[in-house]
């Protein structure tokens, strides 16, 4: 019954709309608005959880990127293979381009979990340590996003290689270079990766 | 966004589609073939296409019946793949593909069943194509209500009869008017099927569909005249899509003789091009020049358009586009056996080219 799911998406938007409306005028009017605190909250998370977030984030996203590029690639190759057996060991570098992908997610994980260590400090959590945690968690994510979309990149036009490679020999060079200059989307994250963690120090507590 | 998903179900029949459609006879070969002097000859240079494993095996004087019938073939064994391997939305596209075959299939049936023909050979000469589970039950056919009632409730043409049932009896001109009426439904649903799918599918099968439809109401404009079919029911047979609907139908729907149909459809760009190409090449000399029919014409625009749709990859026109380049080359095929075995060689060159 498709017409009750538009009520019940309506239903539920003003429902939460309603609450956070209530929610906010309650602490605003009773004169409890500081209580309303985004700084503090941010601080009170560990920045362990923002360092491995941001490892995940690496690694996870990455990987998506690759195999989602694999997939879209592979399929082509396969069926333009039936007819045109040649192009299946020349497309396989279409194939590689994507699984590079995973393996700057994979580097750039192992350089980031390098600055995760145990901290023995009883004043907990130094400045230095926040930014540790913050710095590993947006080049992560850098580095996980880029590598996605550069992983759907070179799959997509890496299946376009294989079916004008299947047709006509020549046409493989030239969508090869279209798919370098995709695959350095990829490196673009890692550099940058690199760069937003170079000056985090490992972890070590108020000293 | 289609591309980063369309792989996933539709990725390896795309490139084997497009294997298929690289093994499509080339110009040279045409050369080769126009060139034979006998029907082995033929045979011969068949012999490397993609026909030869279905040739090989016939005694040496080759008929022509015989000949379309192993290419028929070997499209149907090269569809078949397709729809073995293929599984939603892929199957459901060409699951469509094959109801233009069935509702041919249908027609012959009945047809056959009137002039009392018998119901083995009426089977055989069906496209395999659009074969269905209850088709051979439309031997028993006396009346359309029976028709509908006993047997095609069942098939995949059921909602196309919805327009027909009130035909009364079935004789040669109802035939050719349940025929056209089952197509019209049939290419109105297949176009809004299309449109579901969302682009590109949509958009180059909408213009793959609407040539079709332009093509079918000059058709049936030009093959009504002279006879008893009125001017409504010449309407109500114009399928509704195409650069035609609305207004050239209404034109074409009072139009009564050939100038007529020639001054509404120089309106259209496009059919203005085809139409002054025909009237030139009738005019001038036919023993120099290529006198080509507006058939012929519509023949040949069809098969550019076919041609174009290989332009982008990631949508499911190629698998149409395909099949219809497939017929149009076992058409040709069978035009110059016909021209060698009738040993008529001069006509030899009026075959549709492809690549």
């Amino acid at each position: 019954m498709s017409s009750y799911g538009g009520y019940a998406k309506t239903a539920l938007h003003s429902a939460v709309t309603g609450l956070a409306v209530w929610a906010g005028l309650y602490l605003l009017l009773t004169g409890r608005g500081e209580r309303f605190n985004v700084g503090g909250y941010l601080l009170r998370i560990s920045p362990y959880m923002w360092g491995l977030y941001g490892i995940a984030f690496c690694i996870g996203f990455s990987v998506v990127g690759a195999a989602w590029g694999i997939f879209i690639s592979g399929s082509s190759i396969l069926g333009g293979a039936v007819r045109t057996p040649r192009i299946a060991t020349k497309n396989l570098i279409s194939i590689i381009f994507c699984e590079v992908v995973a393996i700057y997610g994979v580097i750039m994980a192992i350089v980031f979990s390098a600055k995760l260590g145990a901290v023995n400090s009883e004043n907990g959590f130094s400045s230095s340590d926040y930014y540790t945690g913050f710095s590993l968690f947006w080049g992560g994510l850098a580095v996980g996003l880029s590598n996605l979309i550069c992983g759907l990149a070179v799959g997509i036009t890496g299946a376009n290689a294989a079916t004008a490679d299947a047709h006509d020999q020549q046409l493989f060079v030239k969508i090869l270079v279209i798919e370098i200059f995709g695959s350095v989307i990829g490196l673009f994250g890692l550099i940058v990766g690199l760069l937003v963690t170079g000056k985090a120090e490992d972890f070590a507590g108020v000293i | 966004m289609k591309e980063i998903y369309f792989n996933a179900d539709a990725g390896y029949l795309e490139g084997v589609v497009r294997g298929y459609r690289d093994g499509l006879i080339t110009a040279p070969q045409y050369m080769n073939l126009t060139q034979c002097e006998t029907m082995d000859d033929l045979k011969l240079q068949l012999a490397t296409t993609d026909y030869a494993p279905f040739l090989q095996n016939e005694p040496s004087p080759i008929s022509t019946s015989t000949l379309s019938a192993r290419c028929t073939d070997a499209l149907v064994a090269e569809f078949q793949y397709l729809q073995q391997n293929s599984a939603e939305p892929v199957s459901r596209f060409l699951e469509y593909i094959t109801f233009g075959y069935m509702i041919d299939n249908v027609i012959l049936l009945i047809t056959g069943t009137l002039h009392e023909r018998d119901t083995h050979d009426l089977l055989e000469k069906c496209h395999p194509l659009g074969f269905f589970d209850t088709m051979p039950a439309l031997c028993v056919a006396t009346n359309v209500q029976d028709l509908y009632n006993t047997v095609m409730v069942d098939s995949p043409l059921a909602g196309y009869f919805r327009e027909c049932l009130s035909a009364e009896d079935l004789n040669e001109l109802n035939i050719e008017i349940i025929r056209n009426t089952l197509y019209k439904a049939y290419l109105e649903d297949f176009y809004s099927y299309c449109q579901s799918c969302g682009e590109p599918t949509s958009s180059i099968m909408a213009e793959l569909l609407k040539f079709e439809s332009d093509r079918r109401t000059v058709n049936i404009t030009i093959n009504s005249f002279g006879t008893e079919l009125s001017k409504d029911d010449r309407t109500k047979l114009y399928p509704r899509l195409g650069n035609m609907y609305p207004e050239a139908q209404i034109r074409l729907a009072r139009a009564d003789d050939m100038d007529q149909v020639k001054s509404i459809l120089e309106q259209y760009g496009d059919y203005k091009r085809m139409i002054l190409s025909a009237n030139m090449n009738a005019s001038s000399d036919s023993a120099g020049g290529s006198d080509m029919s507006l058939e012929d014409i519509f023949f040949a625009n069809e098969v550019q358009l076919n041609k174009d749709a290989f332009e982008q990859q990631f949508h499911f026109g190629v698998f149409y586009s395909w099949l219809r380049l497939k017929e149009q080359e076992i058409r040709n095929i069978v035009w110059i056996a016909e021209c060698i075995s009738q040993q008529q060689k001069d006509k030899v060159n009026k075959y549709t080219p492809i690549y």
